[in-house]
């Protein structure tokens, strides 16, 4: 059995008892349900010094509607109960509830799945495995296996939640030292695998809202090995708005998986608005969104057999929203 | 005296574990806790070849906590499963030769403190050039075994029954083909462990997930340099073993040693990452095949090579040689037949016998083979396996002896029910069924060291109440063998299977047996206790007899009474027959034994794949088949299989579904898959299995042809299953999308290369072009026996 390093535990009982916490105790980490980050500290990838626990903050769970029209999610929310929650975008519910396993999904938080960490083959092993093939740049080696000449981290984006929330438009609310402020999910990630996340570590993701969907069809579909359990090797989530004529006026794709952070298939957006999703403009807009994609072999199964995928799982969420 | 009916045999009844498996109350070996016991952890190399220059324990040894520290000069003898290989070490010397391979270890007071004892111990090492694959074997490079630069071959075998050149002349189509089978590795649910503790009395005694605890015991007495007397190996029910606890392991012997050092008991549990790294998994096997054919579909000749990539070190693995040529005549009349095989040794974790040890490679490949040469000839895939299917009671031109043999029927029961006829070939794009076909052994003919003795005994006690007590050595992996045996005894003796008390697996209390390996336990231990059954039946059927004034051949013995049949008046009750016997002629004891008949044949490696009776299965798997994203999805399988007669056809369903998924997952996605010589993911999120969403359901058909020499007509189905299953996915694949995926697993990326090809007009095929070249010297040629001459 892989054992955890040790560590202290703290529970806060506010969101701003957390905070300063996290302000206090160099080193320390916010933990969710652990659903990603105990067994990241038993592979010893992470060794944060304290964890500051969320649990026992009022207010952090529940999915509720706002005034706009709009969702508010809490980011204890369970992945199960958005999977399940009846009225909750399409993309959203399909995101949440193919991540990992029904027992998983029914103690990983929403926040956690937004802030889990990037993952890559050579990095989510155990410490005696990275010790053979020698560090990498994300466990504080000097070279990318991945990429050897490069100098940057190519772990990928292993959210499925994140690519849905940001084709819905949602934003995340970051409680911390310096008070709150609330940016667009599309803000909250950057293209390094290592410094992946636009959140100090002594803010504290509280809550996702999505705003209404003025006429916005949303889909999410996940390529994986096994229909359970496994992490995304390519998820892609669309969301199209059309006119009662079948013309597109709005498309939004985004690229999760492929990538060190999601990905905006920003040329294939352009493409489709001001088009019917007939069949050979489906085909078209497959082709345009896997261009630009360069996956690595660092993710179960191949890179060019993702690259290939991107375009058949385009096109596949687009005829689901014709 | 033979019961008018069965009375416990055939029916699917619940093991006799079952309870206490499914309430949490089994005692596995990680389970146990003796008073003042240490844990023990294992140092392992992070290269996958290199010298050992330095090892300094002392930093180790120093930490408080740490209360052993032992390296390879502590263990300096050599094992290994086989006598012809003896090539391992407990403990690294001088050399590694796989990431893994341990090379120190540490008995502390917890396991954590045994971690940092580990992080003490500094070794220093010289990276020497590796060799990571079967191509590379075939070139000149530092040698693995030896000094020097040279080939990196294991053993190479070249056997030729009859003459294929004329058997090729005779043939209408030659069709040659090339497979690759990549390799995958057992993935028990349970973690090897064992727990060891050296008494004050100088006796050891060891509790091990193992397989085989009469092995494990002659390796300790090996490398420990103890009398077997002091020895006493108990096998721990095992969470699974699939081949994988078959061998004496380091972490066995390492914990046995570090007891012996401190005076306390040691418990080592591998972890999962260990787990892969202790392997001795299915072997990846490069094939080729040439067969000739008549027009009609019967086959000529056959010559079949293979390369086997055996890891670091021996294990089975010239068993493993052999046997990837010895069981493809015994399905199928192969008139004359070549085979050709080398095993190379590579710097990976050894690799072993997997369900189905050395025959699924195979047997992918010529299941394969055959549906192409029938898409050649112009036939369907049921006419050109009937044409050529092996008799039941014939010999096979490589001098297996085929006794009861239910192929036929297998395959006309799961055609039948699957509809096969009206599917393949006829269902819509992206759907399809294949069929495949196999054998297997029942228990390997000869034991692994040469010894006269039988290879299994079986002893019974019966208590003055009644009680009966069987005593055997086999191991129970979760095969349900203790239930067979208790079955068996109860049939003889009239007695509920779940009233008897069984010991099992313990060399100090249990006569020989060789263990849960070759599907041998249900025929050779099942005749064993059948015919110790049978002498304490006719031990109390005797005494009864004189109590009652009457004669023996008059009485019965059933529903827990002996006495005239349908004469309750002139019966009495078990415990008082019993007491009749005891008061008659002492203690109620005896003991049955299993010796297979001599059955090898006149060439050297005849040795391997000979067994007494074989079981014989067909498989029908249909597919739907993604053709964009190469997703294969298995809607059903239809498997047949002959078992002989089932002892218990619950257990018989739940081996065949076992195998299935088990044949399921390593068609479609199991891959002990490396970098170099770096396991890819040695974690159960990274070596992909199947889930429960990914499995389908499975339909087991019960073929029963009564095997004359198995113990109420039994046969084996712990393997064979498995076999047909990889090959009809292969198959229905090709049925559904007409492409041809050569290589296993047939994973989505591979589909979806197949369907690019077709689709730019290539043939759609994806599998290796070519095996390495090989000389292969001058086949050792048999003359074919003598009732098959023409």
């Amino acid at each position: 059995m892989m054992r955890l390093p040790a560590f202290s535990l703290l529970a806060a009982s506010t969101l701003a008892e957390a905070v300063e916490m996290l302000r206090d105790h160099p080193g320390s980490t916010v933990i969710g349900a652990g659903t990603d980050l105990l067994p990241n500290m038993k592979r010893r990838q992470v060794r944060p010094a304290t964890l500051v626990s969320l649990g026992a903050i009022p207010g952090l769970v529940g999915i509720r509607r706002d005034d706009t029209g709009g969702w508010v999610i809490g980011a204890l929310t369970v992945l199960g109960d958005v999977a399940r929650f009846p009225d909750l975008p399409g993309a959203l519910r399909a995101a949440a509830g193919s991540v990992a396993s029904p027992q998983i999904r029914n103690t990983a938080t929403v926040g956690g799945n937004l802030c889990v960490d990037t993952r890559c083959s050579f990095i989510n092993v155990t410490e005696e495995w990275r010790a053979a093939s020698g560090p990498c740049l994300k466990a504080g080696g000097d070279v990318c296996w991945v990429a050897p000449k490069g100098e940057q981290c190519w772990a990928v984006s292993s959210t499925d939640l994140a690519p849905a929330a940001i084709v819905l438009g949602a934003s995340v609310r970051l409680v911390g030292p310096g008070g709150e402020r609330t940016i667009p999910a599309a803000d909250l990630y950057r293209p390094d695998g290592i410094d992946h996340i636009a959140k100090a570590r002594d803010e504290i993701l509280t809550e996702v809202s999505i705003p209404p969907l003025a006429g916005l069809r949303s889909t999410y579909l996940k390529l994986r090995r096994r229909q359970a359990v496994d992490f995304p090797i390519l998820g892609v989530a669309a969301a199209v708005r059309t006119g009662d004529d079948g013309i597109v006026e709005e498309a939004r794709i985004v690229l999760g998986a492929i990538a060190p952070a999601p990905l905006r298939a920003a040329a294939t957006e352009e493409f489709l608005v001001g088009k019917r999703l007939t069949p050979e403009v489906v085909e078209e807009a497959g082709r345009i969104a896997a261009l630009p994609v360069r996956p690595f072999d660092n993710t179960d199964l191949g890179s060019r057999y993702r690259k290939w995928m991107t375009a058949t799982f385009v096109r596949r969420a687009l005829r689901e929203l014709e | 005296m033979i019961a008018p009916r069965f009375s416990f045999v055939g029916s699917g009844r619940p093991r006799v574990d079952a309870g206490d498996q499914v309430s949490g109350r089994t005692v596995f070996a990680d389970d146990m806790s003796l008073p003042g016991m240490l844990i023990g952890r294992q140092l392992r190399s992070p290269h996958g070849h290199a010298r050992i220059t330095r090892i300094d324990v002392r930093r180790a040894l120093a930490l408080e906590g740490v209360e052993a520290v032992i390296t390879g000069a502590d263990l300096p003898i050599t094992y290994g499963i086989l006598p012809v290989s003896q090539d391992e070490h407990a403990l690294a010397l001088e050399r590694v030769r796989y990431v893994g391979e341990p090379v120190a270890a540490v008995a502390a007071v917890d396991a954590e403190t045994a971690a940092r004892g580990l992080e003490l111990i500094e070794v220093e090492y010289e990276p020497i050039e590796e060799t990571a694959s079967i191509d590379e074997a075939a070139t000149d490079r530092v040698l693995i075994h030896g000094e020097g630069l040279g080939r990196n071959v294991h053993r190479a075998a070249s056997l030729e029954f009859g003459d294929v050149a004329t058997g090729f002349e005779e043939a209408d189509h030659i069709r040659e083909d090339v497979y690759d089978f990549r390799g995958s590795t057992h993935a028990a649910l349970e973690q090897h462990a064992a727990v060891a503790s050296f008494g004050t009395d100088g006796r050891l005694t060891i509790w091990s997930s193992t397989q085989v605890p009469h092995y494990l015991h002659r390796a300790l007495e090996k490398v420990l340099e103890l009398p077997a007397a002091q020895i006493r190996v108990v096998a721990t029910p095992v969470g699974g073993g699939f081949g994988g606890k078959t061998d004496p392991f380091s972490h066995e012997i390492v914990a046995a040693r570090l007891s012996m050092e401190t005076g306390r008991p040691v418990k080592i549990t591998l972890s999962r990452e260990e787990v892969f790294y202790t392997h001795r998994g299915r072997h990846p096997v490069l094939m080729w095949v040439r067969t000739g054919f008549r027009r009609d579909g019967t086959i000529t000749a056959m010559h079949f090579r293979t390369h086997l990539d055996g890891g670091a070190f021996g294990s089975y693995g010239l068993a493993t040689l052999y046997y990837t040529g010895a069981l493809q005549t015994t399905t199928y009349r192969i008139p004359h037949y070549k085979f050709e095989g080398v095993r190379v040794f590579t710097n990976k974790p050894p690799c072993g016998p997997k369900r189905g040890h050395g025959t699924p490679q195979p047997r992918f490949a010529l299941e394969c083979h055959l549906d192409a040469a029938a898409a050649d000839l112009g036939l369907d895939p049921v006419t050109i396996r009937v044409r050529n299917l092996v008799e039941p009671y014939s010999t096979t031109v490589n001098y297996l002896r085929i006794t009861s043999c239910g192929l036929r029927e297998c395959i006309e029961k799961v055609v039948a029910a699957s509809g096969f006829g009206d599917k393949h070939g006829k269902l819509p794009p992206g759907r399809g069924v294949g069929l495949a076909v196999s054998a297997y052994m029942t228990g390997a003919g000869l034991p692994i060291y040469f010894n006269d003795m039988p290879q299994s005994e079986v002893s019974i006690k019966v208590d003055r109440g009644g009680g009966v007590t069987v005593f055997s050595m086999a191991a129970d992996v979760g095969q349900g063998s203790t239930s067979v045996l208790a079955t068996i005894v109860g049939e003889v003796l009239g007695l509920d299977p779940a009233t008897l008390a069984m010991v099992t697996a313990d060399t100090d209390l249990t006569p020989v047996d060789l263990g849960s390996y070759s599907s041998r336990v249900t025929f050779m231990a099942g005749n064993a206790a059948l015919e110790a059954a049978e002498r304490i039946r006719d031990t109390v059927v005797a005494a009864v007899a004189d109590e009652l004034g009457t004669t023996r051949d008059v009485l019965v013995v059933g529903d827990g009474r002996v006495g005239v049949e349908g004469a309750p008046e002139k019966s009495i009750p078990w415990p008082d027959a019993v007491r009749a016997a005891i008061s008659r002629t002492g203690p109620l004891a005896a003991s049955g034994s299993y010796t297979a008949p001599t059955l090898a044949g006149p060439y050297k490696g005849s040795g391997v794949g000979i067994s007494p009776a074989y079981s014989f299965s067909a498989a029908v798997v249909e597919v739907e088949c993604d053709a964009e994203t190469g997703h294969v999805r298995v809607e059903r399988v239809w498997l047949a299989h002959d078992i002989g007669r089932a002892l218990n056809s619950l257990l018989v369903e739940g081996q065949i579904e076992g195998g299935v998924y088990m044949g399921l997952g390593e068609a479609l996605m199991e891959e002990q898959a490396y970098r170099g010589t770096l396991h890819r993911g040695p974690s159960l999120l990274d070596y992909k299995m199947p889930t429960f969403l990914d499995v389908p359901p499975v339909e087991s058909i019960l073929v029963e042809t009564v095997d004359p020499e198995g113990p109420f007509g039994a046969k084996e189905v712990g393997q064979g299953p498995l076999l047909p299953v990889i090959p009809a996915v292969a198959n229905a694949i090709h049925d559904a999308l007409g492409v041809r995926i050569d290589e296993v697993p047939i994973t989505p990326d591979k589909v979806v290369r197949a369907m690019r090809d077709l689709a730019r007009g290539g043939s759609g095929r994806v599998g290796p072009a070519s095996v390495p070249e090989f000389d292969f010297g001058r086949a050792n040629r048999v003359a074919v026996p003598e009732g098959l001459r023409p």
